[in-house]
């Protein structure tokens, strides 16, 4: 069905409304990529048979349907039961029988597969109600586990495309892109470019052709939003990416995903089919004059395609190697032509700004950025997932009052905020606002917004050793200080975390390191060594341990420590039948013995020990 | 760096020839950029790609510039030790010995681009750089003989290490592992270029079939027996 006008796409939207809402008793099931690796897939089926099965003698549940990902990626599969909310957590396909006959016909609700809040401890049956949920604003994740995101009628349901006819209907290009100035709002990429500035410069080169390309890459390990939008939410993706050709003048846009994201692939491929279908792609959108198509270009997954000059060569089919860029890509981007590169989470944000105007927007967040940003939170945290709050958010809220704390009740010691290249701060930087401003501040990034939680049984060090070889091997190896100075660099903090450097080693590396910054091609190059520069800012004494004392003081670095039983063991034989090489020795009820010559400091025996009997000294 | 090298300021380089497209790798040349209206901010460009400007205050030889440079060479000592280049390069800047640990099974390739490049400009981009970070090299497609290539040699001459082997024995080049026959003069016998570099020329310049069965010499000579006929002729039209 091709909508053509305006007045059909607001009598489909009241239509797709209708049956949308309509029913009221109904089984929502997470499809997100966790919610799937953990079997939703076999719970949904489940849920399909056995409502079949027992609708004639009288369960009364109109819809069993799938969902995109909540973000609450711990707790999954998610089960949410409707009109009431209530959300069972790690559901498996032997409970479904079960909920069905307890919840869905007794009415009751199934204690043990409610979510356990840990601080402070409660079970808390209404989705609605859970604080991870509760305490977020979400703007560009306003959807994201509410519909099913293969249905076209969903996203239309919840007013997919509704900021695009206001566009078409009532505003000039000129006054889109003012609007989105006006807004405040600041690319989510990573480096916060003014988006209004971007899309004006753009628009403003005399040129025939224009590009629109949404940066889907989101190479960063450890962030997971960009993923969850496009397989959660794609119109609204597509929608913000229309938007913006309208604005700019473009007709023919990109959307760059990697290929380890095969899920949001098939679901933005869809959308677009879909869209296509249904006239909001392709000649003249909605019946005016606009005409804009969108094709997605698969990414190989080098870290550095994410780089705006590496990602634009990428689509054109070339190596993706950053190039020195003394003119802007909105100037001369793709195929030397003037293009707008925004992010994922920057084309998701677009339509609510349209809708709701950028004086709402511009008023949430902090004065120079505004809005919302969705952090990916994973680590030592325990609620990892996805977080979509205010920006200028203390990220002690983020980690301790959303994410629920440290496992264990374990100390928390850095949080690594932007994913490689950004930094790790202390505890004393837990109680700054976050934004691009005051992270750059502190020596680290916004980037893609991950924020990776460590407690105290973590080595800085090797934290830093860790994300330098990550680097390292990252590097698209164009430029020496990057190709070069990475390596050396790694092989350095290898050294440190090996009990081998010297303090002039540290020096050396800090001279390295400052070399890196300021000669590197790309913000690879120049952002690479933040893991180290951060670490040694804020961690020196832990550098200063592994250097002069040969000690690490996380227990991490397997040359400077040793495991030693104590006297709270019981025998129970449990880290002497996982050990894989056999050094513990021990009857069952007498303590065992470590033997330190065959010990090679894997540290299984202390994964395994539930009675803290083993020591790391 | 054209304007660097036109007012005689030495600014030391590695990957940069003028018969290519910069690229900035070596970052060597990096200077420092301000201007009256940024207020006061400044950063590092490489001058071999920044456009000069009216108005760009340049700074080629700050300490802080020199130190960059220094810690670059120090780096490209630790890859190509033997590299008689960087060892010159690096001792004009006080460098012996590097201050890192060698890279195991290194060669003199400091990964410039130079040769690709220039093959490009050629329009055979025969070869090319493979893999990524500090394992990438300069590779022909699948390591195997690569089927583009002309023998042409531009890449060995371009390196500014001498990395890029190749040798000319009894009529035959071999450059990437690939064999080339040579082409003879037809009238000294003397060796020549090879065979697909001369068709590849006569394609694209349009030039006679035959433009390259005589050697560069023997048309020299060619030349000159014919002036020296013509002079011969117009003195006896003197006298």
């Amino acid at each position: 069905m091709r909508i053509d006008s305006i007045e059909k796409l607001n009598r489909w939207r009241a239509e797709c409304r209708r049956a949308f809402e309509a029913p009221k008793r109904k089984v929502t099931i997470c499809r997100g990529e966790s919610c799937l690796a953990n079997g939703s897939e076999e719970v949904f089926d489940e849920f399909k048979r056995l409502v079949a099965e027992k609708s004639p003698s009288g369960l009364a549940v109109e819809s069993v349907c799938k969902t995109g990902c909540h973000g609450f990626c711990s707790q999954g599969p998610l089960v949410i039961i409707e009109p009431d909310g209530t959300l069972y957590t790690k559901v498996k396909k032997s409970h479904v029988a079960q909920i069905i006959d307890d919840t869905l016909i007794g009415g009751k609700v199934l204690d043990r597969l409610l979510y356990v809040n840990p601080q402070p401890e409660e079970k808390i049956a209404d989705y609605h109600k859970i604080p991870f949920l509760a305490r977020q604003q979400r703007i560009s994740l306003r959807n994201c586990g509410l519909i099913d995101p293969h249905q076209i009628s969903d996203s239309i349901a919840v007013g997919g495309y509704a900021a695009l006819s206001k566009v078409l209907t009532t505003m000039t290009p000129q006054q889109v892109i003012d609007e989105v100035a006006k807004s405040n709002m600041r690319g989510r990429g990573g480096a916060g470019f003014p988006t209004g500035r971007k899309w004006a410069t753009c628009a403003g080169v005399e040129s025939d052709v224009r590009y629109v390309i949404c940066n889907g890459d989101e190479s960063t390990p450890g962030a997971f939003s960009d993923c969850t939008t496009m397989g959660s939410d794609p119109h609204s993706v597509l929608e913000g990416m229309i938007i913006c050709a309208y604005a700019v003048g473009s007709s023919q846009g990109y959307i760059y995903v990697r290929e380890e994201y095969p899920l949001a692939v098939v679901t933005l491929q869809k959308a677009i089919d879909q869209a296509r279908e249904h006239g909001l792609l392709g000649n003249n959108i909605l019946g005016t004059a606009l005409c804009f198509d969108i094709n997605i270009s698969r990414g190989g997954g080098a870290f550095v395609s994410g780089e705006s000059s590496a990602l634009m060569r990428s689509v054109a089919g070339e190596i993706a190697e950053p190039q020195a860029r003394y003119v802007r890509s909105a100037v001369k981007g793709l195929h030397d032509k003037p293009t707008v590169l925004n992010n994922v989470e920057t084309f998701a944000t677009i339509p609510v700004i349209i809708e709701r105007g950028a004086d709402w927007f511009a008023a949430i967040g902090t004065q120079k950025s505004s809005g919302t940003k969705a952090f990916s939170l994973t680590g030592k945290v325990n609620n990892p997932g996805l977080v979509e709050v205010p920006m200028g958010t203390p990220l002690r809220e983020i980690i301790f009052d959303i994410g629920g704390g440290i496992p264990g009740g374990r100390k928390f010691k850095a949080v690594q905020t932007g994913g490689p290249l950004g930094g790790c701060l202390p505890e004393d930087k837990l109680d700054m606002p976050v934004d691009f401003d005051s992270l750059t501040e502190a020596g680290s990034l916004m980037g893609s917004g991950s924020l990776v939680v460590m407690d105290d049984r973590t080595c800085m060090v090797d934290v830093a050793r860790f994300y330098l070889g990550y680097l390292a091997s990252e590097s698209c190896g164009k430029c020496v200080t990057c190709r070069e100075g990475l390596y050396q660099l790694h092989r350095l903090c290898t050294k440190v975390t090996k009990g081998e450097a010297t303090e002039a080693d540290l020096s050396l590396m800090e001279r390295l390191a400052q070399t890196i910054q300021k000669a590197s091609l790309c913000a690879l190059g120049q952002s690479g060594p933040n893991p180290f520069l951060s670490t040694i800012k804020y961690f020196r004494d832990e550098y200063l341990a592994h250097v002069r004392d040969r000690k690490c003081p996380g227990g991490v670095c397997r040359s400077m420590i040793t495991y030693v039983i104590n006297d709270d063991c019981i025998g129970c034989l449990a880290c002497l039948r996982g050990c894989p090489v056999g050094a513990i020795t021990g009857e069952k009820k007498q303590k065992h013995v470590i033997d330190q010559v065959k010990c090679d400091r894997c540290g299984s025996c202390h994964a395994v020990c539930r009675y803290e009997a083993i020591d790391i000294v | 760096m054209s304007v660097l090298r036109r007012e005689g300021i030495d600014v030391p380089v590695l990957c940069h020839h003028e018969a290519i497209e910069p690229c900035g790798s070596c970052r060597l040349c990096t200077v420092e950029i301000t201007k009256d209206g940024w207020g006061g901010w400044k950063r590092h460009v490489t001058s071999c790609l920044y456009p000069a400007e009216e108005g760009l205050v340049v700074v080629t030889h700050s300490p802080e510039l020199i130190e960059i440079r220094r810690n670059i060479l120090d780096l490209y000592l630790a890859r190509c030790p033997q590299s008689e280049v960087i060892q010159k390069m690096a001792e004009e800047y006080g460098l012996y010995k590097t201050s890192y640990e060698t890279i195991p099974d290194g060669d003199n390739c400091i990964m410039c681009y130079a040769c690709t490049r220039i093959c490009e400009v050629l329009g055979k981009s025969a070869i090319s750089a493979v893999m990524r970070g500090h394992k990438k090299v300069i590779a022909p497609p699948f390591g195997e003989q690569p089927p583009d290539c002309i023998g042409c040699l531009s890449c060995a001459h371009i390196c500014p290490t001498d990395v890029i082997a190749w040798k000319d024995d009894d009529g035959c080049r071999t450059i990437w592992n690939k064999p080339f026959e040579l082409i003879s003069c037809s009238r000294c016998g003397k060796k020549t270029i090879t065979r697909e570099f001369a068709d590849y020329l006569i394609g694209k310049r349009n030039l006679p079939r035959d433009y390259f069965t005589v050697c560069d010499d023997c048309k020299r000579q060619d030349l000159a027996l014919k002036m020296g006929a013509l002079v011969d002729r117009a003195k006896e039209v003197a006298i």
